[in-house]
């Protein structure tokens, strides 16, 4: 069944988990250095190695971010948790256990607003947010793609074992309908700005500095009970996230229409098909039997701590953009495509530097994206909001008009140099002697009677059929603004 | 020794096939009388501890222990991998991972 069908026939239900490694200097329970890359096995203490005798001790820093996380997200910060092991055999967890939190999360219960592509919002539960550490990486060697089917052997690095993560558990979303998997991406998409704007993980995706496991079960009305689910995991990119929704989604459609039961199993993305595969049956895997961590005593944060944190909290994303639109005036069209853009804080930066808002936006947008995209850059790599806002400001000073800057703009983005400095070497700046404008306006005037009796009878947009001829004669470096006036006190006067 | 804490067999292969722990016939039987005892011992406990006990994780009244997040000493690969069966590049290297993916 395809997609667009299984999602008329079907109501979707989702459910996402997203872990976020922590961008603390150290370890979330030993003083290892949180690094990425360094040799194998280097970044380790014997509390990482999981050594008999070693003790773990918690990184205040991590539980600060893990609070910091909860409050942007609008959670209730507990005031007593817990870890709890989280027992399994698996080579990339030295003590066959993660240290987790089970029934005692440090932040529950919240909310993000996530704004899709057109500006719906929509509003994703937040069950919790809890403290873990990652797990180390294992490589397979000796199978062919360096799988696991037909490897001899698993060669193990515990560097990223013990690595902060705060993971994020959504309740199950639902009323989504055939914007399912948009929402997803978007959710994934909202928390990933949410964890740069608090400055506590780098959050690159394709670092796996956030990862996405994707829950999807269909029923067949929004009044039905929950269907079965299948969990997605590790599903690293925004836009695998959403191909592997709309492959569950028809995947499980097909299966029901044929009287078949989906099965609830942990299933695995394939970036280059976009399609899931089984992976292992729910059921017993699943009994992890947790239970405190002995080795860590009860964590309280301090009501006062909390509270200071929550004053510390930047404006976060959505935030900003309410603000700045209220204050830039623009349309939500022009405001969502500034975001998807990437030219928010460009934009802002560039304001604040002294531009006006509807110039900044009118250059980032225009011209400068033009040539970054021409060089295969973002824009924010080939100029400066400070090189933006001076070349406004010359225009302002009236020293440029548009297709002078859009000169001096070539020179800046070929290093030439600031703004001015451009302005001046290749010799561009508007002549302020009005004597040699003047003239031309002169010229014009007695060159075109017909355009003047039109400008005369008030016909006003005549006055470009004037400004041609005087742009050739003063080589393009008359100020129209001036040049109008001209025109205009010279007919009229 | 309580109903609820007598243990069965079942239970105890479920939770050797969790632990990777291949076991007979005859010691699951004997390990489930066993660990029945031991839990019907255990749970003499709620006999003495009253409702106005709480459930204990921790025997300590200590709350909030965290250690400043500052790099400390580290081992060297060698170090780490001074004590395992094999290694490989810097890595320990481990039998096949079989089961899943």
């Amino acid at each position: 069944m395809k997609y667009e069908d299984a999602i008329k026939r079907y109501d979707p239900v989702i459910g996402i988990e997203v872990h976020v490694e922590l961008g603390t200097a150290t370890k979330m329970f030993d003083a290892a250095p949180n690094t990425f890359g360094g040799g194998p096995n280097t970044n380790v203490t014997p509390t990482s190695l999981g050594l008999p005798g070693s003790l773990p001790v918690v990184n205040e820093k991590g539980v600060e971010y893990a609070i910091k996380i909860g409050l942007a997200l609008g959670c209730e910060i507990a005031e007593t948790c817990r870890f709890a092991r989280k027992n399994y055999f698996y080579p990339d967890v030295p003590k066959d256990f993660q240290t987790s939190q089970s029934d005692e999360p440090i932040a529950s219960e919240g909310q993000v607003e996530v704004e899709l592509e057109d500006g719906t919002i929509v509003t994703v539960p937040v069950e919790r947010a809890h403290m873990e550490e990652d797990a180390g990486k294992n490589t397979h060697v000796g199978g062919a793609t360096g799988r696991i089917q037909g490897a001899d052997h698993s060669l193990v690095d515990y560097n990223r074992a013990g690595v902060p993560l705060v993971e994020i558990v959504t309740h199950p979303i639902t009323g989504t309908g055939d914007r399912a998997a948009e929402v997803a991406a978007s959710y994934v998409r909202t928390l990933r700005d949410i964890f740069r704007a608090l400055d506590v993980s780098e959050a690159r995706m394709e670092q796996g500095n956030v990862r996405a496991d994707v829950n999807v079960s269909l029923r067949e009305s929004p009044d039905a009970p929950l269907g079965t689910r299948t969990e997605t995991k590790n599903v690293n990119s925004f836009r695998s996230i959403e191909r592997a929704v709309r492959f569950e989604i028809a995947r499980q459609a097909t299966l029901l229409e044929a009287g078949e039961k989906v099965v609830q199993e942990t299933r695995h993305f394939h970036e280059e098909t976009g399609e899931t595969s089984s992976g292992r049956p729910k059921s017993d895997a699943d009994d992890y039997r947790y239970f405190p961590e002995p080795d860590l005593v009860p964590l309280q944060p301090a009501r006062a701590w909390v509270e200071e944190l929550r004053a510390s909290l930047p404006e976060l994303p959505a935030q900003k953009r309410r603000r700045l639109l209220g204050e830039w005036k623009f349309s939500d069209l022009e405001m969502r495509d500034i975001v998807n853009a990437g030219l928010l804080e460009a934009i802002e930066d560039t304001v604040t530097s002294g531009a006006k808002p509807a110039q900044a936006r009118k250059w980032w947008t225009g011209e400068v994206a033009r040539l970054a995209n021409q060089e295969d850059k973002h824009p924010t790599e080939i100029v400066t909001p400070v090189q933006v806002a001076g070349l406004i400001d010359l225009i302002d000073q009236g020293k440029l008009n548009d297709k002078l800057a859009k000169d001096v703009l070539t020179g800046v983005v070929a290093g030439e140099g600031e703004p001015a400095e451009v302005m001046k070497a290749r010799d561009l700046e508007i002549v302020e002697d009005t004597g040699a404008l003047e003239v031309a306006v002169e010229e014009a005037i007695a060159a075109n009677p017909d355009v003047v009796e039109k400008i005369k009878g008030g016909k006003m947009q005549a006055i470009g059929a004037l400004m041609g001829p005087i742009m050739k004669a003063t080589k393009g470096q008359a100020d129209a603004g001036k040049a109008k006036d001209l025109i205009l006190a010279k007919i009229n006067g | 020794m309580t109903e609820s804490s007598a243990i069965t067999p079942e239970q105890v292969e479920h939770l050797a096939s969790l632990s990777r722990i291949a076991m007979g016939e005859d010691e699951l039987k004997s390990l489930a009388g066993d660990l029945s005892t031991i839990l019907g011992n255990v749970a003499r406990v709620n006999e003495v501890a009253g409702d106005d006990v709480p459930a204990t994780s921790h025997p300590i009244p200590l709350t909030n222990v965290m250690r400043p997040d500052v790099v400390g000493e580290t081992l060297t690969s060698e170090q780490a991998l001074a004590s395992a069966p094999a290694a490989e590049d810097d890595k320990f290297l481990v039998p096949q991972i079989l089961g899943e993916e």
